[in-house]
């Protein structure tokens, strides 16, 4: 029997691509998914996805739970599990379309939850933080068949089996506004069929999209185990979101220096720099060597206030960034970016292990 | 008591060839080979006091043939020093062909132990590690590499960090702003030992090897950007301009321990046990107890060094943590403190506990560790492997969330950079290598160790056997060998597609089993081949 995503580690190639609007202005999923259907060959129909912020601004402050279900009993078993710990104000199936090429969809269904009082313990946002991911991982661990693809506030996940401009369609994305989108195409080796395995990968307000392979997955998942972290789809982009879960929520990294620890600098360039920062940034390998993302890959973060583009340190994948007004790109391929708005302000190669952090202007959206 | 015991090797002198130059016979530490029939022995013997007897002996002078080189063969122990060295390439040593009646359960070497200590009454000594045919899981293991979809990386032409540091890590760092909005680091960190390979040389001690050998070791890590360990004979004074790069030990006998050598050493370690010889103690007899080896241990000349098997301060495992605060505040939490221990069955809550009892450094040495001499029965049958240990050890701590409380070091028996690699893929941050290292300098593993005879000058402490080590060029061939694995190393990451040993630490994904069962594949955390 063919295993699934998460029984078995497939690598995969990619194509990413992501549009942020800094002033937050929001606009509908028609551009981000030009953008990803421009890079069609660099996806096999295998998998693809978005993640998209602003979306629902009724429920702003409510946790959005997306959740794929292949089981009825699934779904039901994972409903119960955020009943134990959230009051659920709407729960309802994502509205979809039959789309020639999108074959066996699981029911995609979403709910909008607060965290039940008695629950919040201490009321700080660590712990409900805390809260939210632990019930998502049970649900993704022990509910038949069922997954979350997404668990922030005010934000989603849309993914499935497909090519990314089928699965767009599938989810009727035009009739979205967000001001923050991201796209992946997926070309992996083997075929999982399981909708859970694409991609993006939500949790909380954060989501990945990745293209490569971390050849340190081995080190990086063993060093997550140790804080209680369970990788259960066995994929390189669980790795990277848990990464920057631990680093900056749990552990209060500023994210420049994340992503510094994620693509670290050479030794020979930490040896060259002046003190304070030589001091800083050794004390960043020596402690949090097991987190470094080794192997190729280029990677877009989003977050509630903005987007983090990020190279391996020796640029071994694709990454271009470009800006045109408001709106800040990143794509695998230029002609991606391109495709959007014509003709950029600025367009450029993101440098290996480079961190590209755009933050929303005022720090949040309008 | 006579002994029946045949010789174990044969040696043969190509008398054709032979110069009679007779440099294998001053050198043979063993006193297995000399002339038959000496010029000056014959000599004396002609001369009874007559002027007879001086004519005769002038005949001799003027018929004088240069005699021939014999063996005792029953001396030889195979070091090979007389046949690297002879400049005739004369001499041939082999196995002595003499064949016990076949049993597949009394194999000679059984039977011949018996017979020595039938004759002796003793324990049989012996020297370097387990030789006996243990089933090697490194031999069971094997690496993976990049095709396609995860490329390779050139170390020709790209970077490979090898840079390992050696220290308690906490769990996160904290960071502050400065006044200018950057980043800086706020947490102090405890003290990290840099290692610019991986390797460390293990613990040998000056008294059971010789100066010269320490010498060649120091300036070899010193090259190299490694460390060197003094074991438990104390820092001679030859080594201090070395001290950067050596780990000051702390044994259960305290030789040469006083607070110059804690302020001198890089990082410290308190040996428990050895690989060799687990809950062993050690003895140096007072025969190589000369005037440096005193000076440098604090003893009497002549006098026996025993170092106790447990030490006398340390009963439990709360001991141990007061002697681990001790040094740490006799050198003013400066220096990383390590504990060594022996592989043993319960290896992996034993250092659970060492790590809580605030060491920064495990060093967990396998039962095919060396020695300069133990008991055979404990060396060949106390003890586990140290791939097993290894993985044990990573896995506990990690359970546990201290992984990162401690550094781990492996050692008994890596042979190459790939046993490096692989130990690394179990879960260390580094290996340490001693009989590699002897044999790097001429060491050719005669397991004498124990006897002072040492040939190649390294385990014997007699002036005219130390001399036969150049500590320079010594040094040179250990730095050669710590660059020549380097190298590979570089390869393997490069193959691996990662560029960073630490994204190989504890990665045993890139590990495959090759024949072994289920259970050891699930000791060591390894999926097998084909999966």
């Amino acid at each position: 029997m063919l295993l699934r995503e998460g029984e078995v580690r497939i690598p995969s190639g990619c194509a990413v691509s992501a549009i942020l609007n800094v002033k937050g202005r929001c606009i509908n999923g028609e551009a981000i998914t030009q953008s990803i259907a421009c890079m069609r060959e660099r996806s096999n129909g295998l998998g693809g996805g978005f993640a998209a912020y602003g979306i629902y601004p009724e429920f702003k402050d409510h946790y959005a739970f997306h959740l794929l279900c292949e089981t009825e009993q699934g779904r039901l078993d994972a409903e119960e599990l955020l009943r134990q710990n959230f009051l659920i104000d709407r729960s309802e199936p994502i509205p979809t379309r039959k789309v020639i090429g999108i074959e066996n969809p699981p029911a995609v269904w979403r709910y909008f939850a607060r965290v039940r009082p008695e629950k919040a313990v201490g009321c700080s946002s660590t712990a409900e933080g805390n809260l939210v991911t632990s019930v998502v991982m049970k649900i993704n661990k022990h509910c038949d068949r069922a997954y979350v693809a997404s668990s922030g506030k005010n934000m989603g996940v849309f993914k499935g089996v497909g090519f990314p401009e089928d699965i767009a369609a599938f989810y009727r994305l035009e009739e979205y506004e967000g001001y923050l989108w991201t796209a992946h195409g997926r070309f992996p080796t083997n075929t999982p069929g399981w909708w859970g395995g694409a991609h993006p990968l939500g949790l909380l307000d954060w989501s990945v999209v990745h293209n490569g392979e971390i050849s340190s997955y081995g080190a990086n998942k063993r060093y997550l185990e140790m804080f209680r972290y369970r990788l259960e789809l066995q994929t390189d982009t669980e790795v990277v979101a848990y990464l920057f879960d631990l680093l900056h929520r749990r552990h209060d990294l500023p994210l420049e220096l994340v992503c510094r620890v994620l693509a670290a600098p050479f030794w020979k360039d930490i040896d060259r720099m002046p003190e304070p920062q030589r001091r800083l940034y050794t004390a960043l390998r020596q402690v949090y060597g097991s987190a470094l993302l080794n192997g190729p890959f280029s990677i877009i973060v989003a977050h509630g206030k903005g987007l983090i583009g990020l190279n391996d340190r020796i640029k071994l994948r694709p990454l271009v960034y470009a800006r045109k007004g408001d709106f800040v790109l990143m794509g695998s391929e230029e002609s991606a970016l391109r495709r959007i708005f014509g003709e950029p302000d600025e367009v450029r190669a993101v440098w290996g292990g480079e961190p590209v952090i755009v933050e929303l202007e005022g720090g949040s959206a309008q | 008591m006579r002994s029946l015991l045949p010789p174990e090797y044969i040696v043969r002198i190509d008398q054709d060839r032979c110069r009679r130059c007779g440099r294998c016979v001053r050198n043979c530490g063993f006193g297995a080979l000399s002339f038959e029939h000496s010029f000056w022995h014959r000599a004396k013997e002609l001369f009874q006091g007559s002027t007879e007897d001086l004519q005769k002996v002038i005949a001799h002078v003027e018929e004088y043939v240069p005699d021939r080189v014999v063996a005792d063969n029953r001396k030889c122990v195979q070091c090979h020093y007389c046949v690297t060295h002879c400049p005739e390439g004369a001499i041939n040593i082999e196995p002595n062909p003499l064949a016990y009646k076949a049993n597949h359960y009394w194999l000679p070497h059984y039977q011949k132990n018996i017979v020595k200590q039938a004759e002796s009454g003793g324990m049989i000594l012996t020297g370097s590690g387990n030789d006996k045919p243990y089933f090697s899981y490194f031999d069971h293991l094997v690496l993976d590499a990049c095709q396609v979809t995860n490329p390779s990386i050139d170390p020709l032409r790209e970077p490979m960090e090898l840079r390992t540091y050696l220290g308690s890590r906490p769990k996160a760092l904290e960071i502050e702003q400065d006044s200018d909005g950057e980043p800086v680091l706020k947490t102090k960190l405890t003290p990290q030992v840099k290692l610019e390979i991986p390797i460390v040389f293990a613990a040998m001690s000056y008294g059971a090897i010789s100066l010269n050998a320490q010498k060649a070791l120091a300036m070899a890590a010193k090259e190299c950007g490694v460390l060197m360990n003094t074991g438990e004979g104390g820092m001679h004074r030859d080594l201090y301009p070395y001290a950067d790069h050596i780990i000051g030990q702390v044994a259960s006998g305290r030789f040469g321990v006083n607070p110059e050598y804690l302020e001198r050493a890089a990082m410290l370690e308190i040996k428990i046990g050895q690989g060799a010889k687990p809950g062993i103690g050690g003895h140096l007899p007072g025969e190589k107890v000369d005037e440096e080896v005193s000076r440098t241990r604090m003893i009497p000349v002549g006098s026996d060094a025993l170092s106790p098997a447990p030490h006398h301060d340390i009963y439990s495992i709360e001991d141990l943590a007061q002697l681990i605060s001790a040094l740490k505040e006799a050198t003013a939490y400066t220096k990383p403190v390590g504990v060594k221990i022996a592989a043993v069955h319960n290896v992996a809550a034993i250092a659970s506990g060492i790590a809580r009892a605030g060491a920064d450094v495990i060093y967990i040495d396998g039962f095919r560790g060396g020695t300069g001499a133990t008991p055979m029965i404990i060396r060949d049958h106390v003890g586990i492997p140290i791939e097993l240990a290894l993985a044990a050890v990573d896995d506990r701590l990690r359970q546990e969330g201290i992984r990162n409380q401690v550094s781990l070091i492996a050692a008994g028996g890596i042979r190459h950079s790939g046993d490096v690699a692989k130990a690394i893929a179990l879960g260390a941050d580094a290996v340490a290598i001693g009989t590699a290292a002897l044999i790097a300098m001429g060491c050719h593993v005669c397991q004498q160790c124990f006897s002072g005879n040492c040939s190649w000058g390294i385990a014997t402490q007699r002036p005219e056997l130390t001399r036969h080590l150049n500590p320079e060029e010594a040094g040179q061939r250990l730095a050669n060998l710590l660059r020549g694995w380097a190298l590979e190393l570089k390869e393997i990451l490069g193959s691996l597609g990662i560029n960073a040993i630490e994204s190989l630490r504890g990665s045993r994904l890139r590990l495959r089993g090759v024949g072994l069962s289920e259970q050891d594949l699930e000791i060591l955390g390894v999926k097998p081949a084909g999966r």
